[in-house]
């Protein structure tokens, strides 16, 4: 049912009946290593290429989640999913060989929020009995669609962020699961005028602090009914600056906060400056982490918030800036 | 609007604040003492060639190819990426720095086939210097060239 402004509160919350994750290399010697369902050692995970190789993880991480829910794969009747690529060419060719429909998804790095968004709100509204939500992303395949190639010699600010080379995918249901999805906050694009590409966090910090404003709003609430307040890939810089804007408007979330791309590495031995970003980053966290956490009863109530930059390198040439964009979705035991 | 504006220039600043950079001497104090560390090598190559009884033309022209040679296979090796992390414009500047830009795209691109990859993509970074230094000679030259005319040169 509508809430407030911009959010849902499902009468019937669909519950996470299964999650999988699988993960590169760099990703499975972070802190949260012995937590994946698989870490993959091959780069290009045994493709030709980084596009392929981001697909096969998508693929595996789905075939992982569909197996581990145990309702038969034909009882998933759809699949929401997305990536960070252009034309979400690793969700087309990673999906492809399910035979499940598909709805291709671009939220950038908040594409996970988006996804169980949708797949909740289709679930809740009895239009299908078990959905598929699942994102990807790719070191390789991203710093060659946004950056530059990978053996090319630069310099990283120290504002940047590690592309998590991995996916992430959830199976939702009306029933089968412990953690249940109690309510949603879509997200609106908010800019702040921010040009600089290497520094996301402080793009996406503003969207991530509208969201999670309009969530305890739109349903009453004080930031310490959450036992945590989980964002996407914000960072060093981002974290800093959402706790900044929340607190100008009276609103302290210091204690919940938590921050998907400063779990997944360790920014001092990893090299990875201000932590893991991607559509793979909070999907993977998601799955490997903040789930298994409540399905041990450590925390009882989370808001996730995955964040996401919209950019493209022709609108960042073209002088435009880099608009943010964040969705919440509440999880309660 | 124009409130929006200034909250937007006012965010700007704060966040220019709060993000942490590169210490800019450190910086500058390594590029200086790699891009000296490569022209060391460039001499000695020259001088080694040149003992060997090279013309100083031929030392020079061989001295670069060895200096690209090198760049070109660090670059293979994906080991220029970590010299040019910590000594930046140091690697970058001198010739090894454009071996690398050209050599990388085409490893990159290699996958997208030998026309449409690396036929159409491999001067995608070194494209813009080969492009404006060209054309800034041009322009140098014609300035030259008018100045001789004029007698203001002989």
């Amino acid at each position: 049912m509508k809430q407030g402004k911009a959010s849902i509160r499902f009468e019937q919350p669909p519950e996470v009946v299964a999650a999988a994750s699988v993960v590169g290399k760099k990703e499975g010697e972070g802190p949260l290593g012995a937590c994946f369902d698989e870490i993959e050692q091959d780069p290009m995970a045994g493709q030709d290429n980084w596009e392929a190789a981001e697909s096969e993880l998508q693929k595996r991480a789905a075939e992982t989640a569909i197996r581990k829910a145990a309702v038969g794969k034909s009882r998933i009747r759809y699949i929401f999913a997305g990536d960070l690529l252009g034309q979400g060419i690793a969700t087309s060719f990673g999906m492809a060989g399910l035979g499940i429909p598909v709805f291709g998804l671009y939220g950038a790095c908040s594409t996970m929020g988006e996804s169980l968004h949708l797949g909740a709100m289709t679930v809740a509204g009895n239009c299908a009995e078990y959905v598929l939500c699942a994102t990807s992303s790719h070191f390789g395949s991203a710093e060659k669609q946004f950056r530059f190639p990978l053996e090319y010699g630069n310099q990283r600010p120290l504002s940047a962020t590690w592309t998590v080379t991995g996916a992430g995918a959830v199976v939702l249901g009306r029933q089968g699961g412990t953690v249940r999805i109690t309510g949603a906050t879509a997200g609106k694009i908010v800019d702040y005028g921010i040009k600089d590409s290497m520094n996301m966090g402080a793009a996406m910090a503003p969207a991530a602090a509208d969201t999670i404003y309009r969530n305890l709003v739109d349903f009453g609430l004080e930031p310490g009914y959450y036992d945590k307040i989980i964002t996407g890939d914000l960072g060093t810089v981002g974290k800093e600056i959402l706790l900044q804007l929340l607190k100008d408007k009276n609103m302290d979330i210091e204690k919940q906060h938590m921050d998907c791309g400063l779990e997944i590495y360790d920014n001092e031995k990893q090299d990875t400056h201000a932590g893991g970003s991607g559509c793979g980053c909070s999907a993977t966290v998601l799955a490997a982490m903040i789930l298994p956490q409540m399905e041990k009863r450590k925390w009882r109530r989370v808001l996730f918030v995955p964040t996401g930059a919209l950019l493209s390198t022709v609108s960042f040439n073209e002088g435009q800036s880099v608009p943010g964009i964040a969705h919440g979705i509440s999880l309660e035991y | 609007m124009e409130e929006k504006e200034k909250q937007k220039k006012a965010y700007q600043e704060y966040v220019k604040q709060v993000t942490p950079t590169h210490n800019i001497f450190l910086s500058m104090l390594r590029a200086f003492f790699c891009g000296g560390l490569v022209c060391l090598l460039g001499q000695g190559l020259i001088s080694w060639f040149m003992s060997s009884g090279m013309e100083k033309d031929a030392a020079a022209a061989w001295e670069l190819l060895v200096l690209v040679g090198l760049a070109v296979l660090l670059t293979g090796f994906n080991l220029f990426s970590k010299l040019v992390k910590f000594g930046g414009a140091g690697f970058l500047v001198p010739i090894t720095g454009f071996a690398n830009s050209v050599a990388a795209p085409a490893i990159e691109y290699q996958k997208e086939g030998q026309v449409f990859g690396i036929g159409c993509k491999i001067f995608t970074i070194a494209g813009p210097v080969i492009l404006y230094g060209i054309f800034t000679s041009w322009l140098l030259g014609l300035i030259y060239f008018i100045l001789q005319q004029c007698g203001v040169l002989a």
